[in-house]
């Protein structure tokens, strides 16, 4: 790596909800403008962490750094500025009902960095073409798309304010083949084209294999790999290698409950 | 000990509720008078919680006033009293019956729809993705519904006020035989100022309440469609007792 800063590291990081350990000190390192892919099962921690790196939730013990900065005792106001930097693609799209789509795609223009509404409409414009989407959406409301394009809506909007860093939680759950495939190219150019630091998180390892320069798997509220994709497939750790072969015997058993 | 234990983790369950409470209502009311008011937020709220709501206030208000009429004349007939039912009508709605019966039925329209909205942006992470978006969601979000509802409440309730004293008047006159223009002057002798002023702050405090109580419930819902529907539940519930409990404090206050 030529930046010796990681633009995220986490160190240590714990979080539990009542008597269940949820993150069990995490250590993660993300270098600056290069695609993380976090995998693992459902309930390992994967969307918890996520939400910590973005303030949503406080850890309970542990280190968050930002382009070498620790965030996790930041006040309100430091916080409002920090959040400014990320964009989210949320695996439910969360896209606002109550608004039409270039709204939506405008909010953070709007709402944020003060820019003037016709104005914030017009480059919300620009963002949906990018995400392949033609200008007669703009009208609609997220309720009428289907759920393909609620996610590129999603992430129209979150490319919009151009954040310095992305996640991505799931972004392909729930779509079929092609159209989880069209997300993951366009999350690889909105990616490129901002120079931007992404972290996802995702159980769909086509996308994880597409978008990832490196991969880390998060096992029991840790993490227990982490290498470029290439090395994925023989990495020699056995836990991995039941994950991305999908098999039913191995080391990992299920869990039973959620968070 | 397991009888203890229970006892001892519905307190504490008690006291984090009311913790939470006490924290989510002063993060509320502290970020009322501080910058940005989404000003397009509340207009649109105000016209939810005023002008939609016209129709059920102004129904309940006009037969609400009609039964007082009725139901005065007929109890006040033992004594020959029939003369008092006009000042009985208009008191009873003013101080009593207006605010209490439009925050009792904006409760079930306006609290509900609160929890409800609000609740289903909670578990579908739209409350998260404001966050992202560098906005506020108890300033976006549970701001313009206090203002709107405690602004807004006390104009229904003129409404329902003027509303109830007419129909207590078309039962006076077209049924119980009243003199229209003697049945306008009871109704105006007695009144003062102070009864319809009592009633339009209590309507104050009901439409805080009321928005306050739909945005807490909401703001805390989890667990997908069943958590919306309990919140939704839990802020009519909640704000109907409140509404009827601090009626009465209120009424003690100004009239003791």
């Amino acid at each position: 790596m030529t930046d010796p800063v990681p633009m995220i590291s986490l160190a240590g990081v714990t979080k539990r909800f009542g008597d269940k350990v949820v993150l069990d000190g995490v250590d993660l390192d993300v270098a600056r403008a290069s695609s993380m892919v976090v995998i693992g099962g459902s309930g390992t921690g994967k969307s918890v962490m996520l939400k910590c790196i973005l303030g949503l939730l406080a850890p309970d013990a542990g280190s968050i750094r930002i382009d070498g900065a620790e965030t996790t005792r930041l006040g309100r106001r430091a916080r409002e500025q920090l959040i400014g930097r990320f964009g989210m693609l949320f695996q439910g799209a969360a896209l606002f009902d109550s608004l039409p789509v270039w709204e939506n795609v405008a909010f953070g223009l709007i709402r944020a960095r003060r820019v003037p509404r016709r104005e914030a409409r017009t480059r919300a414009l620009d963002k949906l073409a990018a995400v392949g989407l033609g200008p007669e959406v703009a009208g609609l409301f997220p309720a009428e798309l289907s759920g393909g394009m609620q996610k590129r809506v999603a992430l129209a909007r979150a490319i919009a304010v151009e954040p310095e860093i992305i996640f991505f939680d799931e972004p392909t759950t729930g779509l079929d083949p092609i159209m989880a495939d069209v997300i993951n190219e366009l999350i690889i150019k909105c990616v490129r084209d901002l120079g931007a630091t992404a972290l996802s998180i995702t159980h769909d390892m086509a996308s994880a294999r597409k978008i990832a320069d490196r991969i880390a798997m998060i096992h029991q509220g840790r993490i227990i790999w982490d290498g470029p994709v290439g090395e994925i497939d023989h990495c020699g750790n056995a836990y991995v290698d039941q994950f991305i072969n999908g098999r039913a015997e191995g080391p990992i058993s299920m869990q039973v409950r959620a968070f | 000990m397991t009888f203890l234990a229970a006892i001892g983790r519905t307190f504490l369950a008690f006291l984090v509720t009311t913790g939470q409470f006490t924290l989510f209502a002063g993060a509320a009311v502290t970020h009322c008078v501080r910058p940005p008011i989404y000003l397009r937020m509340i207009g649109r709220q105000m016209i939810d919680v005023g002008y939609y709501s016209l129709p059920v206030v102004g129904l309940t208000a006009l037969f609400t006033g009609m039964v007082l009429a009725l139901q005065s004349y007929t109890g006040f007939a033992r004594f020959q009293a029939e003369s008092a039912v006009a000042t009985v009508v208009v008191l009873s709605i003013t101080r009593e019956l207006g605010p209490v019966l439009a925050g009792l039925m904006v409760a079930g329209r306006i609290g509900a729809a609160m929890a409800a909205e609000i609740g289903t942006m909670r578990v579908t992470e739209q409350i998260d993705a404001l966050t992202t978006l560098s906005t506020n969601p108890i300033k976006y979000l549970v701001v313009p519904r206090l203002i709107a509802g405690t602004l807004t409440l006390p104009v229904l309730v003129v409404v329902a006020d003027i509303i109830g004293v007419f129909g207590g008047f078309l039962v006076g006159v077209y049924r119980l035989g009243f003199n229209a223009a003697t049945y306008l002057t009871r109704t105006w002798e007695y009144l003062e100022p102070g009864d319809v002023i009592s009633g339009l702050v209590k309507a104050a405090v009901f439409g805080f309440v009321i928005a306050l109580m739909g945005c807490y419930h909401g703001y805390r819902s989890r667990g997908g469609a069943e958590g919306v529907g309990q919140a939704t539940t839990a802020a009519v519930v909640s704000a109907s007792i409140l509404i009827l409990m601090t009626n009465y404090l209120l009424t003690g206050l100004f009239f003791s």
